[in-house]
């Protein structure tokens, strides 16, 4: 595998900020050096999301109306896609261990691991939902609560995630069993994305929705790396 | 060996309990059973149909009840490290997930005279079809690694997750039910019941709960004589392996 | 009386749906009690099977 460029986090400096950004920038860097793989789920992402024409016709007004939804989905099913590489490769050539036995605690390690994930796969889906929802012809009165829900949302798809993503490790078919562990959790993200979109083309306003999103979004904050670390450390144990 | 003191004491205390928690449950749901559906009059819209609420509301009231009993287990477990704990959350689970399995069908052949439709995406009914995928994620999780120890401490974890994520999930599944659809749909099990249909449904919720109980307590003894017979298996094949007594005895006793 | 027994079981014309509804929570319940119960008296017999084999070792563990 490639040379984790800085796994060893300096034992003397306890900077909590310093070992955050190290393990951030050092996800960063592995999954743009492997490249392929964000591009990857974007690809998924687009050509999913292309695929719903083709299922129920290329009526317009089909599509604006079941537009939002679809890309909701269609994010939910991409994120669920590059989860199991979010601790698995850790996992499997042992840095993960170290990361562990690191200074600095493994909840902070595991919410930098998430960021990182959240930088590659999904900040990309909300940048492009928009291109989506024109092509799908969704009101264009919606697309700033699609950005804005998406920007809130996906950081909690990249949280709920990354607990089953830990709680998988080591487990057979781990892939199919993350889905079924994640996907009942990401319900309330769905609900309230494709709602916000809908207030807003139907004039309602998406600010609850938003907000109720935001509110996800800091409540799962502390308790996800909590709920994720408590995983792995029994994976590694 | 200190683990095993508490299961023993468990055993010892379930087989006194059993026997009675057995006939009181009988009896109960006998009871619930008269009253439902001889006792109890049909309802002045829904006529005879509404007796369907009488095994429906209370396997709801019992899916519920269950995860909840799973989650507070599971804490129990992951604080106390109680292997009995364990052992209650694990079996805990698949009588949970049959029991809503009972109130998704049940609700479906309550909703097909009452709406016309096998299936309508009405609030109460597809929240708990996300809970029987909670259950099932639950139990996968479980079952899904080769130590045994892993997939319970896995469990507890997920419960808990779970517990905390299921307020949400209802109350954005409640907020999108009423969004889409008009608020006069009839709902399953509405708050308005009268009182003599409050009786026999009280009394058919609470046999429920004690057959659950029945059925927890029956699980458990059985999950911990599988332990110990792991246990006993594995030292008997350390003990065949260290005296050289052949492999034949050792691969007899897993047969 | 085989006319109440019948208009009983004709559940006001919803019988179609009572029944089932009944009949799934018993098969669902039933079910229960019977996996539960399996499990139970098989793991009791292995259990007794092997202490007989080893009384000395099976008090132990």
């Amino acid at each position: 595998m490639v040379e984790p460029p800085s796994m060893h986090l300096p034992a003397s400096s306890p900077s909590l900020g310093r070992a955050f950004c190290l393990v951030a920038g050092r996800d960063l860097r592995l999954s743009l050096r492997q490249g392929g793989d964000a591009a990857m789920v974007l690809a998924f992402f687009i050509l999913a999301v292309i695929l719903f024409p083709f299922g129920v016709g290329p009526e317009p007004a089909v599509l604006a109306r079941i537009g939002s939804g679809v890309i909701w989905v269609t994010a939910l099913l991409s994120a669920l896609l590059s989860l199991d590489r979010l601790f698995l490769a850790d996992f499997e050539d042992g840095s993960l261990e170290a990361l562990a036995l690191a200074p600095a605690p493994l909840e902070l390690v595991v919410l930098a691991k998430i960021l990182a994930h959240w930088l590659v796969s999904g900040l990309p889906l909300a940048i492009l939902a928009p291109l989506l929802a024109l092509i799908l012809g969704v009101d264009a009165a919606g697309y700033p609560a699609l950005v804005a829900a998406m920007a809130l949302g996906t950081p909690s798809l990249s949280l709920i995630g990354a607990i089953g993503a830990a709680l998988s490790l080591g487990a057979r078919r781990s892939g199919v069993l993350l889905s079924l562990l994640v996907l009942p959790l990401y319900i309330p993200v769905l609900i309230l994305g494709a709602g916000a979109v809908e207030a807003a083309i139907s004039g309602l306003g998406a600010r609850p929705h938003l907000l109720i999103l935001a509110a996800i979004a800091a409540a799962a904050l502390p308790l996800a790396p909590l709920a994720a670390a408590a995983a792995i450390r029994q994976a590694l144990a | 060996m200190h683990r095993f003191a508490n299961p023993t004491r468990f055993m010892r205390a379930s087989a006194l309990v059993l026997p009675w928690l057995a006939v009181a449950t009988a009896l109960l749901l006998g009871a619930g059973l008269l009253l439902a559906l001889f006792v109890a009059p049909p309802d002045y819209q829904q006529g005879e149909s509404v007796r369907i609420m009488y095994v429906h509301v209370p396997a709801a009231w019992l899916a519920s009840a269950a995860y909840l009993s799973l989650a507070v287990a599971s804490a129990i477990a992951l604080i106390w490290r109680h292997p009995l704990a364990d052992i209650a959350a694990q079996e805990a689970a698949p009588i949970g997930a049959v029991f809503t399995a009972i109130c998704l069908l049940s609700g479906s052949l309550w909703g097909k005279p009452m709406w016309g439709a096998w299936w309508v995406w009405d609030a109460r009914l597809t929240s708990m079809l996300v809970l029987f995928f909670l259950y099932l994620g639950y139990i996968a999780l479980v079952n899904a690694f080769d130590d045994e120890e892993r997939g319970a401490r896995a469990g507890a974890i997920l419960a808990l997750v779970g517990v905390v994520d299921l307020p949400i999930i209802k109350f954005s599944v409640d907020w999108w039910n009423t969004l889409h659809q008009p608020a006069s749909v009839f709902r399953l099990g509405g708050p308005t019941i009268a009182v003599s249909m409050l009786a026999p449904l009280l009394v058919m919720a609470l046999g429920f709960t004690l057959f659950f109980a029945t059925v927890l307590l029956l699980r458990m003894r059985a999950a911990i004589l599988a332990r110990k017979l792991r246990a006993l298996r594995r030292a008997e094949a350390e003990a065949a392996g260290r005296f050289a007594a052949g492999p034949r005895d050792a691969a007899g006793s897993v047969l | 009386m085989e006319e109440r027994i019948v208009e009983f079981l004709r559940m006001g014309g919803y019988a179609a749906f009572v029944w089932p509804a009944y009949a799934v929570t018993a098969a669902g319940m039933a079910g229960l009690l019977w996996h539960s119960l399996r499990a139970y008296r098989r793991a009791r017999r292995a259990v007794a099977a092997l202490q007989a084999r080893r009384p000395g070792r099976a008090d132990r563990a």
